[in-house]
């Protein structure tokens, strides 16, 4: 392997070295269309599409990077990459420290379980231990503002209380990498500002930050450097305000 | 470390790279919590509830036991029918159960691992436990009935009948690593499993004896020895011989190679535990964009 150079200031938690990722376009989804296709002499192999081209960065320690771009641009293949949903056709993805996204907020959240089963459920799907939960049960439900409905099962919430429980969870994880995609855009005006607040201390304590989302005021508002993704390439690394401007041009 | 200096990538984990069944052990307690989960839904919004686990064995024990032992008379040659119709059943239902659960785990999980990285070995594990917790109340009832007609246990018996159990588990777990990973892409997979399910009650000894197959095979010794080192016959006789056969007074014997093939079919199941997992992991790497 090449060697990496580093590139932050402070060491890197997160590096990104020369990345592609070309995702397969199907043309047989069975045995039998296989089998069909290939008597017929059609392709049976897939066709690529090429979602991310060489891509390259590194995030230092505590930093906040948000990562623009118009829609279909590879912002969210990025960070499927940095939390190891998906692999890297080529280059590497290296981590340091305990990986948690916001991406999957209420994925894990299943609607005949009461609210509590739930807390409990996702937070060890993020990772984290029986203890640890218990010790932070109270602090997410305050969070949540969902007060007594938590003993009611999830299906009768509306989707407000849903996204505040879920997000509550994930943002009580302990973790040193923090991957935040669209999802701010939950809840009211109020809890907004609860969740922002709560993710600066998070970055004041030292937790690396990317956030994905077209909202460029809420990524003004919490990152310091963005990085603008172009149809798969990598065009801008450099100061948000900056970064904000080459999306728009 | 500074601007300019060598990255030392050895410090550094790779995401989504795991060790597979060994990362199920770091993880236990949200296996427990998925296990948990998988048992407190199932029966969610139905009236009978658990009853279910009690009422599908039981109408299908009635209807082979009405076929096999009544109408074909099998009851006049194999002393307390029922029970070894019985002990065979629920050995191929924690199978057949464990197996299905196992080959759909990620499908069904599909929002999670479309989402977040776990060890996904995850998913058809805790599938396989659940099913081993609803054969429990099988076990329970096997036993109820075996000690009413005046069973009396041996250690040696109830070793045997536990080896079978984790042979069944396990052989279910490799064949459910190997096609939930296939199922992913190839939806077919599931019809597989299906046709898979049909063949395991009567390629073993449930619903007859081995010595009917012996007598059929006669001039293809290696053809018996086949169909006896298929871990489900295996496990299917090692319950025969631990809860039915003491209830009997008849003498059962089994083939003197019958030690063989055990060791036989432990090396089929450890084949299949080998390569399920590998072409898991296989999968694995593209079940994000296959979902």
């Amino acid at each position: 392997m090449s060697q990496i150079i580093v590139e932050t200031t402070t060491s890197p938690c997160i590096v990104v070295d020369h990345v592609s990722k070309r995702f397969l376009r199907r043309n047989t989804h069975s045995f039998k269309e296989a089998f069909v296709s290939w008597i017929k002499r059609r392709k049976v192999r897939a066709d690529t599409f090429t979602a991310l081209d060489d891509i390259s960065f590194q995030i230092g320690q505590g930093e906040a990077v948000g990562i623009l771009g118009l829609n279909g641009s590879g912002k969210s293949t990025t960070l499927k990459l940095i939390s190891g949903v998906l692999e890297p056709d080529s280059g590497g993805v290296f981590t340091r420290g305990r990986v948690a996204g916001l991406i999957e907020v209420g994925a894990g959240f299943h609607p005949d379980l009461s609210g509590r089963e739930n807390v409990y459920l996702n937070a060890a799907i993020l990772g984290m231990g029986r203890k640890e939960i218990d010790e932070r049960f109270d602090d997410i439900v305050a969070f949540s503002e969902i007060g007594e409905f938590i003993d009611q099962e999830v299906k009768h919430y509306s989707s407000g209380m849903f996204m505040r429980l879920a997000f509550s969870v994930a943002i009580h994880v302990d973790v040193d990498i923090l991957l935040v995609d669209e999802v701010l855009s939950v809840g009211d005006a109020p809890f907004r500002a609860k969740c922002y607040t709560k993710i600066r201390e998070l970055t004041a304590r030292g937790v690396t930050m990317v956030v994905v989302s077209h909202d460029t005021k809420m990524i003004k508002e919490l990152c310091a450097r963005g990085i603008v993704i172009r149809k798969g390439r990598k065009i801008f690394d450099g100061a948000i305000d900056e970064a904000v401007d080459q999306v728009a041009r | 470390m500074s601007v300019g200096t060598r990255l030392d990538v050895s410090e550094y984990d790779v995401p989504g790279r795991g060790r597979g069944l060994l990362d199920v052990f770091q993880w236990r307690y949200l296996l427990r919590l998925l296990v948990r989960k998988g048992t407190a839904t199932r029966y969610r919004n139905s009236v009978l509830g658990w009853v279910w686990s009690y009422v599908k064995p039981a109408s299908q024990f009635l209807i082979y036991y009405f076929v096999m032992g009544i109408i074909l008379q099998f009851h006049r040659d194999v002393q307390n029918f029922a029970i070894y119709l019985f002990a065979g059943v629920v050995v191929v239902n924690l199978f057949n159960e464990a197996f299905g659960n196992a080959t759909n785990a990620i499908v069904d999980n599909r929002a999670l691992v479309k989402k977040i990285y776990l060890p996904r070995e995850l998913f058809p594990i805790a599938a396989i436990i659940v099913a081993f917790v609803h054969f429990l109340p099988q076990l329970v009832i096997l036993l109820l009935v075996c000690l009413l007609v005046g069973w009396t246990p041996t250690l040696l018996g109830l070793g045997g009948a536990l080896l079978g159990i984790i042979l069944v588990v396990a052989f279910a777990l490799g064949l459910g690593l190997f096609f939930s990973g296939l199922n992913v892409r190839f939806r077919d997979a599931q019809n597989f499993v299906d046709l898979i399910k049909m063949f395991s009650t009567w390629t073993s000894p449930v619903l007859y004896t081995w010595a009917l197959v012996a007598d059929a095979l006669r001039d293809h010794d290696w053809l018996l020895f086949l169909y006896m080192s298929n871990p489900l016959t295996v496990a299917v006789e090692l319950f025969h011989v631990g809860f039915w056969e003491p209830t009997t007074t008849q003498s059962y014997v089994l083939p003197e190679w019958f030690g063989y093939a055990s060791l036989v079919a432990v090396g089929v199941t450890l084949v299949a535990l080998v390569a399920g997992q590998w072409t898991f992991r296989r999968f694995e790497r593209t079940f994000a964009q296959d979902l």
